[in-house]
């Protein structure tokens, strides 16, 4: 009986909680930048627009991944509330992001293959940096279970300090927020339109953004593993690396794809590998 | 209930795409000054996009000529309904000071129907948000007509 509230709560409370926190991450930027901004709902106004709108596809496939993108997020979701294991979560997400660039990559339109294959390039910088996060998650706790990690008695971040900032990273590549926002931007103005959005409209740009909505609730659920020992230091945890990421989205440019990579192999890698060694050894 | 809330939102995130069909950029100037602090269009869910296909409003600033009339026509088309035109300024209305040159159509709905007129030369900034809230209440009309 727990475990279907908690699957319910995962399926229904994540993505209003996405959608808010989507808003309320607008309304701040606005705010950075001097202007009133959007209102905190406006997440849903425009995903409830975009369902209104005409359907107009180029073809079937696009329908067909932005539901599996849907779908594999919400699982993931529901998996995480459920306190399942994190390489199963882990790999649940990573079908629905692969399935949003082969939907981006079935239709011809140029500004739409470049935003896949920055896509790509995307994935290829965030996935080790979540395996690493989630191997020194492993070391210390000795599961891959969720339930492992509630169940230990120090929070993780004191262990694991630098794999934070390695998670935090990840977070920002994930969210497509500046500076690694190369692959489609929120801001609607860029070189290659909507990057890998461009050809998903109406109902299936609906069902993207809700799939994102599920995406942010899932990465604030790993950031929130590093502190599980009480829901005080959850919310505080999650309230600085969201301000933070909201500060850095608005002060920095977007950065071209060679310095993502290199900046991730070369810091995200060293900096997991120094603290999976502290951790072996200490 | 989900009905009504769709139809409050199309009235609610009017995403807009700018298309300059041949306009000496003061018209251009003005609907980016929207943007700005000063005016703030996104308090009303407005995102300038650049995509037609996510589109609801398209706002027309210049003369139409020969040459780009076909781009605008596909514009159009590739919007999803709803969707509502506005044509910006003298030269949108009706061509301007140059519409009886040789290569001019002449105004924006001589190509396509066009929903809200703002008139100046340029628009003003207040003007042009006007005319794209006063296009959400003719959508809002026609919300009503089809029910």
């Amino acid at each position: 009986m727990e475990a279907i509230l908690l699957a319910l709560a995962g399926l229904i409370l994540a993505p209003l909680a996405g959608g808010l926190i989507s808003g309320i991450d607008r309304k701040l930027t606005a705010r950075f930048q001097g202007r009133v901004g959007p209102p905190i709902v406006q997440a849903f106004y425009d995903a409830a627009k975009l369902w209104g709108k005409e359907t107009t596809v180029a073809n079937p496939w696009i329908t067909f991944c932005s539901w599996i993108y849907l779908v594999a997020a919400a699982a993931s979701v529901v998996l995480f509330f459920l306190q399942s294991d994190l390489l199963f979560i882990f790999f649940v997400q990573a079908v629905g992001a692969v399935f949003l660039v082969i939907g981006a990559l079935s239709v011809p339109s140029p500004y739409s293959q470049i935003g896949a294959q920055r896509e790509l390039l995307q994935i290829l910088a965030y996935e080790p940096l979540l395996i690493l996060v989630i191997a020194g998650i492993y070391m210390t706790t000795g599961s891959f279970k969720i339930e492992a990690v509630f169940a230990y008695e120090r929070p993780l971040l004191l262990e694991l300090p630098l794999l934070f900032v390695v998670l935090g990273y990840a977070l920002t590549i994930k969210l497509r927020k500046s500076p690694f926002d190369i692959s489609g931007s929120h801001h609607a103005h860029q070189e290659i339109v909507r990057g890998v959005y461009t050809e998903y409209t109406g109902r299936n740009l609906a069902l993207v953004e809700i799939a994102h909505w599920y995406e942010t609730i899932l990465i604030l659920g790993f950031c929130a593993l590093f502190w599980a020992t009480n829901w005080i230091g959850i919310a505080i945890l999650l309230l600085i690396t969201y301000m933070l990421e909201i500060v850095v989205d608005n002060v920095s440019a977007r950065l071209s794809w060679r310095w993502m990579l290199g900046s991730v192999w070369v810091g995200g890698l060293c900096l997991s590998a120094v603290n999976l060694a502290w951790v072996y050894f200490a | 209930m989900l009905d009504a809330f769709i139809k409050k939102s199309q009235l609610k995130s009017p995403w807009l795409i700018h298309f300059d069909c041949g306009s000496c950029n003061g018209c251009d100037i003005e609907v980016l000054a929207c943007l700005t602090p000063l005016y703030d269009i996104e308090r009303f869910g407005i995102i300038n996009v650049g995509n037609p296909k996510h589109a609801d409003v398209l706002l027309v600033t210049g003369t139409v000529n020969h040459r780009n009339k076909k781009v605008l026509q596909k514009i159009y088309e590739q919007m999803p309904s709803p969707k509502v035109v506005v044509a910006c300024g003298a030269c949108g209305l009706t061509g301007g000071v140059f519409r009886e040159s040789f290569n001019v159509v002449g105004g924006v709905d001589k190509v396509i129907p066009v929903d809200v007129y703002v008139p100046g030369c340029p628009s003003k900034p207040e003007a042009i948000i006007d005319g794209v809230v006063r296009g959400l209440g003719l959508l809002a009309e026609r919300q009503q007509q089809a029910a």
